[in-house]
């Protein structure tokens, strides 16, 4: 097999690309790391000098603020240095190519991208193009992946249910344009949970998505019950322009959750959603802002996840460079 | 091989050395913190021998090793935990083994993130002499000199006891 290109030859992460390829043991570290990472914030001082010195650059290729804003606090949280890049005002927009844009900002002696991007794959391909010595962190391609997010997600998970094995996972919503479920049904599988559902109507699955590792559902009130884990999706609201569902209100309906959807799952069953959360769409208010919603949780364990994922991969990296060194002396 | 070092021994005479530097300097009130994982063990032993009530802190120097950009990240184990406030607090600090130095410089950069320290003292079970960087123990369990090849560890947490190792060639 062609060794992965997010792990270095002693099967370190030197790139975040996927979760796919990545082990229980490789997908905890990261966990426990960003247990460790928790704890710095809530100190004084909120910051550790494990990327001092080092550039990250963020490099925003479509709209978000919550995952930039986090990835933002988690590297300067870790001493770096961070260019925040808005693609739509920089010179792409210009003409300037993808690769002559990135040979630019090599040459600022950046040492991490974090990239996202509304092409899938887009990640991969800079992680195959750049310099040796640079750490690309996938922030979400495509309908590919969105591995941070999943990642939040299982700390998330284990921080309050304390362990995934028996647990039973629905994800439910639009499955289909979703970069954060692929992820997330990867991740739950890797770590070893009982049982993972999707629950949506069949013009928001992807074709064979039962081949992911998923059970599937088109009813919430069978796919609800037993399960100690919800996490909604956002509905894009474009979606219902291209005709795949009939209305909000419909929609709400059939797959909203409400507090009477939520009681058919376990008494004490958590919430999730990675937002931004469209109330009265996917999720009532009661239940978005009710005990068992743990979406806050969410965004505060992002920074942590972020920290730890790039501290790891700036660590491969330097492994790496060592080598190099040491090949040229 | 275990050399023949009673550790319980020489964790009664750091307790005694303790009590004597504190009362010397007129530190009347001091906290124990200990360097994961060794310096933790021997910080609650001293804590039970020094008869105190107050819990100890615990610093994982990971986050601040100099040997990031040469070998990456450690695994982690534990995160740090300081159950007391930092800001004019007497620290003693306490480590299995001095060695370079770059352990303690670590240590005492994470507690200066959690606040300012009145002062530091630093309490060592083996100190082995060699000194990279301006440390040097306040308080010493007992010196050893050891060859190049052999490295000494503290094996626990039950029944503290040193063990040399040898370091396998590469």
């Amino acid at each position: 097999m062609e060794p992965s290109i997010q792990l270095t030859s002693s099967g370190r992460l030197k790139h975040f690309l996927s979760v796919y390829g990545l082990d229980n043991a490789l997908l905890t570290e990261i966990l426990d790391t960003a247990d460790s990472f928790i704890e710095v914030g809530e100190r004084n001082i909120r910051k550790v000098p494990l990327l001092r010195g080092k550039t990250v650059v963020n490099l925003f290729f479509e709209h978000s603020t919550r995952t930039r804003s986090t990835f933002e606090l988690a590297a300067k949280r870790l001493s770096a240095d961070v260019l925040n890049l808005d693609i739509s005002t920089s010179a792409t927009s210009k003409g300037e190519s993808l690769s002559d844009m990135l040979k630019n900002l090599e040459a600022m002696a950046s040492d991490m991208f974090v990239v996202r991007h509304s092409q899938s794959g887009a990640a991969h391909f800079i992680a195959n193009s750049v310099t040796p010595g640079v750490a690309i962190i996938n922030a979400g391609d495509g309908w590919h992946a969105h591995p941070t997010q999943a990642m939040l997600d299982m700390l998330t998970i284990r921080q309050k249910l304390g362990r995934f094995e028996g647990l039973k996972v629905a994800i439910v919503g639009d499955i289909l344009h979703s970069r954060v479920a692929r992820s997330q049904i990867r991740a739950l599988n890797t770590l070893g949970v009982e049982e993972v559902r999707v629950i949506a109507p069949d013009t928001l699955l992807p074709q064979h998505v039962e081949c992911l590792g998923v059970k599937v559902f088109r009813q919430m009130a069978k796919g609800l019950k037993d399960v100690d884990v919800i996490i909604m999706l956002r509905l894009q609201k474009e979606r219902m322009e291209g005709g795949l569902l009939p209305s909000e209100q419909e929609y709400f309906r059939l797959y909203g959750l409400d507090r009477d959807k939520l009681a058919l799952a376990k008494p004490g069953a958590i919430v999730m959603h990675p937002g931004p959360i469209n109330r009265g769409v996917e999720i009532s208010s009661d239940v978005a802002d009710g005990s068992q919603s743990v979406i806050l949780n969410q965004v505060t364990n992002g920074i942590a996840i972020r920290m730890a994922v790039m501290s790891m991969a700036m660590g491969g990296q330097n492994e790496c460079k060592s080598a190099i060194r040491e090949a040229a002396e | 091989m275990t050399p023949d070092i009673d550790v319980d021994n020489l964790i009664d005479n750091m307790a005694t050395e303790i009590d004597g530097f504190t009362s010397a300097n007129s530190i009347d009130a001091y906290q124990l913190v200990g360097i994961r994982t060794g310096g933790v063990w021997l910080a609650s032993r001293l804590q039970e021998k020094l008869g105190r009530a107050e819990p100890i802190g615990e610093l994982n120097i990971n986050f601040y090793r100099d040997d990031f950009s040469q070998i990456g990240l450690h695994p982690q184990v534990e995160a740090s935990h300081l159950p007391f406030a930092i800001d004019g607090q007497h620290i003693v600090l306490i480590d299995d083994v001095l060695l370079s130095g770059r352990t303690v410089r670590a240590a005492m950069n994470e507690i200066f993130d959690y606040g300012r320290p009145a002062s530091i003292v630093l309490a060592v079970l083996i100190d082995l002499g060699r000194r990279d960087l301006p440390i040097k123990p306040d308080i010493t369990g007992t010196e050893l000199a050891l060859v190049k090849s052999e490295r000494v560890k503290l094996i626990g947490p039950d029944n503290l006891h040193i063990q040399i190792q040898q370091i396998n060639p590469k």
